[in-house]
C-alpha cells in the first residue's frame, strides 16, 4: 500500500523534509566555503605576503583586540551581577517591569545607532561634553580611542549579563527564598548560600557570552576606536580590503581572526554557555521582600546608576535626532533611495533566513525521529547544534572572503545586494532555529503521534496542524532577521558604493562628511525601524490552554 | 458486557515481536481475540506503552509480525491500521474547536460533508457533551477533553481500541464516569480493547482479560477474574500488593 509523509518508516529513500534540510545546509556551506575558498586561493597565490603580513601592527592589533574585549567583559559583567542581584532582591516596585524593558532595548538597537547616542552624550561636541571639560580641566578631547569602545560595549552588553543572571536568580525556588526568611538569613548569607551558587553557575558562560561578542565587534570599533592604536581585527581587515587594498594583509588578519574566534568558541562550549543570547524577559516568582532599609538604599543607587548609563544614549539618539532638519531628511531623494533598498534587502535577507532556518529544524525532527533510539547522527546534529555556530564567524569575514573571491570579477559592488542579503541571511538563522524550533519541536512532541493516528499529511497536516501553531514563531523569526538585517553594517561597508547604499552606509557617509546633526537624524529614524520590528519579534501569543 | 467475541472488533495478535530502544530489550507475543476487553498492567518500564505503539503502528518492531483481524500490518503506516487509539493527554489540537477535533476522525482534512457534521454532534451528545461543539480544548475540563476524544473514537468506528492511560489525570469519581462510558461504548461498537492501566479497579470494572508485563515481556495473561483471586499470578500479585 502506499507509504507517504510517514517518518517512523526505517529505510526510507529521502524524506521532502530532509532533502529541503540538506538543501539549506548546502546553501550555507556554499556561503561560508566560498568565503574561505577565496582566502585560500588567495593565500596559496602569494603566501608570502600573507607571512610577511605577520608585522608588529598586525601583533598589536591584535593584542588590542584581546584587551579590550577582556576590559569590556569585566566592566559589564561585574556590575552586572550586582545590579541583577538588587532586581531580584525587589520583586515588585513601581517600574520594574519597564527597566528590563528598557535594558532588553540595547540589544535590538544596531550597533551604529548605539555609537552615535554615545558619541551624542559623550563625544567632543555631546551634551555631557562641558561638565567632563570641566572635571577633565580644560577643553573635553571626547570619548574616541579605548575608552569609547569600552562605554558602547558596556552600553550594549551590562543590560544584556543583567538580564541572564537576573534569570539565573529567579530559577532559585520561591520555597528556598521562603525558607531563609523563616531561618532569618541576613543579607550576606543569603547571598552566600542561595543567589551565589546560581550566578557562579552563570558566570562563565555569560562572560565568554560577552567576551564573544566584544571581540568580534566592528561597527563599535569602526566608528569609536581612533587611529592604529584602538583598531581591532575586523576593523583591520575592513581597512585592508577598502582603503589599503591588500587582500594579502587581510587574509592574515582574517586568519588571526578566525584563530581568535575559534578559541573563544572553544571556551563557551567548555563553559557551557548559549550561543546565541536569552531574550526571554524574566518574571518575577512571589517571593519575601529580604532587605533591610541599607540595603534597599544601595540597590536603589545601583538600579538608578545603571538605569541611567543605559537610557543615557538612548535619551542623546532621541534628542540629537529631534534637533536634526528631520522634515529635509524626509524629503532628502538619498535618503527615500537609501530606506527602500534597505527594506527590500532586509526583507529578502529575513525571508531567506526563515526559510533556511524552517527546513532545518523541520529536517532535524525527522531525523530526531528517525534516529531516536541512537545517538544522534551527524546531519541531525549539522542542523541542530552546529547551525548555532554560524553566528560566531562574524560577517566581515564571509564578506572579506567573498571580497577577494570576487575582485577579478569587475562586478564587485553591483554583487552588493546578493551580499548583503545572503550574508545577513546566514548570519540570522541560528537566531531563528532559536525562535522556531522549540515551537516545533513542542508541537511535533504533542501532535505527531495523533496526526499520524489520523492520518493527517501533506498541506491538510500543514494547514491544520503546523500553521496555526507556527504562525506565531515564523513571524518572530521573520521580524527579528530583518532587524537584524537592517541595522548590519558589516557586509555594506565592504561592499557597498554610491550605486547601493542602505541605511547604516547611508548614515556612516553623512558621518564622514562632517554632518552630524543628518547623521544623528537618520539615527533615529533607523533605530525606531529596528526597535519596531524587535518589538514585533517579542510580543509573546496570549498564553492559552 | 465484554466478553462478547464481537464481530465488529478485530482479533489482535502479536508473533514474536522483538523491539529494542536505548538498551531496554522487549519481546512480545501476544494473541487477543476479537472483542475482548484487555487491562495492561505492569510497572513502569515494563514496556506497556511499547506494547501499544508497536500495535499503532509508531513503532516498527525489529523482528516479527504484527497482525489485525487476521491480517499482517507490520509495516502499514498508523492512519491505514484499523485502530483508534486514545492517550493520556494530548489528544486535541488546542487550536481547532470541539466538532473540528472530533471531525478529524472522519476526514484528515477536515473536509466535512451535511451528514459528518450531524455525525459529529451525535457523537458528541453521546459522550455527554452536545452544545458544546465551538468551544476550544482549553475551555474544557480535563474530563471533557476525554469524551470528546471518545467521541471521536465513536466517529472512526474502528474495530481496535487502545488507550495509553487515559484516564490517569481524572480523579476518582471521574474516572469511574468515564469508564461507564468506555464500557458503554464498547458495548455499542464491540470493539477490541487494549487499556494501559495502573488502577486495579479498572481492570476489574471494565476488563474480561488482563496482560501483566514485567521486563519488557508478558509475563502472565488471562482472565481478569482469576487475576484477582488468590491464584493469580504472583508477579501479579507482588505488583498490586506492593
Amino acid at each position: 500500500m502506499a507509504v507517504r509523509d510517514e517518518p517512523l518508516r526505517r529505510g526510507f529513500p529521502i524524506e521532502p523534509r530532509v532533502g529541503a534540510g540538506l538543501a539549506a545546509l548546502a546553501a550555507i556551506a556554499v556561503l561560508i566555503g566560498g568565503a574561505f575558498a577565496g582566502m585560500i586561493g588567495e593565500a596559496a597565490r602569494d603566501w608570502s605576503g600573507a607571512v610577511s603580513a605577520f608585522d608588529g601592527y598586525m601583533m598589536r592589533v591584535a593584542r588590542f583586540t584581546l584587551w579590550q574585549a577582556a576590559l569590556s567583559t569585566l566592566l559589564s559583567v561585574v556590575p552586572a551581577l550586582f545590579v541583577a542581584r538588587a532586581l531580584a532582591r525587589h520583586p515588585r516596585f513601581f517600574g520594574r517591569a519597564a527597566i528590563l524593558r528598557l535594558f532588553g532595548v540595547p540589544l535590538a538597537l544596531p550597533a551604529l545607532v548605539a555609537a552615535l547616542g554615545v558619541l551624542a552624550l559623550y563625544g567632543r561636541a555631546g551634551y555631557f561634553a562641558e561638565p567632563l571639560g570641566w572635571l577633565h580641566g580644560g577643553r573635553w578631547p571626547g570619548i574616541y580611542g579605548l575608552s569609547g569602545i569600552l562605554v558602547a560595549h558596556v552600553f550594549f552588553n551590562l543590560p544584556l549579563a543583567t538580564r541572564l543572571f537576573l534569570h539565573a536568580l529567579e530559577t532559585i525556588p520561591a520555597d528556598q527564598w521562603r525558607l531563609a526568611a523563616q531561618l532569618g538569613m541576613n543579607g550576606r548569607a543569603t547571598f552566600r548560600l542561595l543567589e551565589w551558587p546560581v550566578l557562579r553557575a552563570s558566570l562563565s558562560g555569560v562572560a565568554a557570552l560577552v567576551f564573544m561578542l566584544c571581540i568580534t565587534s566592528f561597527t563599535i570599533v569602526l566608528l569609536l576606536g581612533g587611529g592604529p592604536r584602538a583598531t581591532t581585527l575586523e576593523v583591520a581587515i575592513y581597512q585592508a580590503l577598502r582603503f589599503d587594498f591588500d587582500p594579502a594583509r587581510a587574509i592574515a588578519l582574517i586568519g588571526l581572526q578566525l584563530a581568535l574566534v575559534t578559541a573563544a568558541i572553544f571556551l563557551i562550549t567548555r563553559l557551557g554557555a548559549d550561543a546565541a543570547a536569552d531574550r526571554g524577559l524574566p518574571v518575577a516568582p512571589a517571593r519575601p521582600a529580604l532587605a533591610g532599609p541599607l540595603e534597599r538604599v544601595l540597590n536603589a543607587v545601583l538600579i538608578l546608576a545603571a538605569l541611567a548609563f543605559v537610557a543615557g544614549p538612548m535619551a542623546a539618539i532621541v534628542t540629537a535626532g529631534l534637533e536634526a532638519d528631520l522634515a529635509r531628511l524626509a524629503a532628502d531623494p538619498a535618503v527615500h533611495a537609501a530606506t527602500a533598498t534597505s527594506l527590500v534587502l532586509a526583507v529578502l535577507a529575513a525571508i531567506l533566513s526563515v526559510s533556511l532556518a524552517y527546513a532545518m529544524v523541520s529536517a532535524r525532527g525527522v531525523l530526531a525521529q528517525a534516529g531516536r533510539r541512537g545517538r544522534p547522527s551527524l546531519l541531525e546534529r549539522a542542523m541542530g547544534e552546529w547551525a548555532a555556530f554560524v553566528l560566531v564567524i562574524p560577517p566581515i569575514v564571509i564578506g572579506a572572503g567573498w571580497f577577494v573571491l570576487l575582485r577579478q570579477t569587475g562586478q564587485l559592488f553591483a554583487l552588493a545586494p546578493v551580499m548583503v542579503v545572503t550574508v545577513n541571511a546566514v548570519m540570522a538563522v541560528p537566531f531563528a532555529i532559536r525562535a522556531i524550533r522549540p515551537a516545533h519541536d513542542a508541537a511535533a512532541a504533542r501532535h505527531d503521534r495523533l496526526a499520524a493516528s489520523l492520518g493527517m499529511s501533506g498541506m491538510s497536516r500543514w494547514r491544520l496542524v503546523d500553521w496555526p501553531v507556527l504562525r506565531r514563531p515564523l513571524l518572530t523569526a521573520l521580524a527579528f532577521a530583518m532587524a537584524l538585517s537592517l541595522g548590519d553594517l558589516g557586509v555594506i561597508a565592504l561592499f557597498g558604493s554610491d550605486a547601493v547604499q542602505t541605511l547604516p552606509y547611508l548614515l556612516l557617509q553623512r558621518m564622514g562628511a562632517y554632518r552630524t546633526a543628518d547623521a544623528a537624524g537618520l539615527a533615529l529614524f533607523l533605530g525606531i525601524l529596528c526597535l519596531l520590528l524587535m518589538s514585533l519579534a517579542d510580543t509573546r501569543p496570549t498564553a492559552r490552554r | 458486557m465484554s466478553d462478547d467475541n464481537s464481530p465488529r472488533g478485530a482479533a489482535i495478535e502479536l508473533d514474536d515481536v522483538s523491539f529494542g530502544f536505548d538498551g531496554a530489550r522487549m519481546h512480545f507475543d501476544l494473541a487477543v481475540a476479537a472483542g475482548t476487553v484487555v487491562a495492561i498492567m505492569g510497572a513502569s518500564g515494563s514496556g506497556k506503552t511499547t506494547l501499544l505503539n508497536l500495535i499503532a503502528g509508531f513503532e516498527k518492531p525489529e523482528a516479527g509480525r504484527v497482525l489485525i483481524g487476521g491480517r499482517d500490518v507490520t509495516d502499514w503506516p498508523p492512519s491505514a491500521r484499523p485502530v483508534s487509539m486514545v492517550f493520556q493527554e494530548n489528544n486535541l489540537f488546542a487550536h481547532l474547536d470541539v466538532a473540528a477535533n472530533v471531525g478529524l476522525g472522519r476526514s484528515p482534512s477536515l473536509r466535512l460533508s451535511e451528514k459528518d457534521r450531524t455525525d459529529v454532534s451525535a457523537a458528541l451528545e453521546h459522550v455527554g457533551l452536545g452544545g458544546k461543539e465551538r468551544r476550544l480544548p482549553g475551555e474544557l475540563s480535563g474530563g471533557e477533553r476525554q469524551r470528546v476524544a471518545l467521541a471521536r473514537v465513536l466517529l472512526r468506528r474502528r474495530p481496535v481500541l487502545l488507550l495509553d492511560e487515559p484516564f490517569a489525570s481524572l480523579g476518582p469519581g471521574l474516572r469511574r464516569e468515564m469508564l461507564s462510558l468506555l464500557a458503554d461504548l464498547q458495548a455499542r461498537l464491540g470493539m477490541t480493547v487494549l487499556m494501559v492501566t495502573h488502577h486495579p479497579e479498572d481492570a476489574r470494572a471494565l476488563a474480561g482479560h488482563v496482560a501483566f508485563l514485567s521486563g519488557g515481556r508478558i509475563e502472565a495473561f488471562g482472565e481478569a477474574d482469576r487475576f484477582f483471586s488468590d491464584t493469580g499470578p504472583q508477579g501479579f500479585r507482588n505488583y498490586i500488593e506492593g
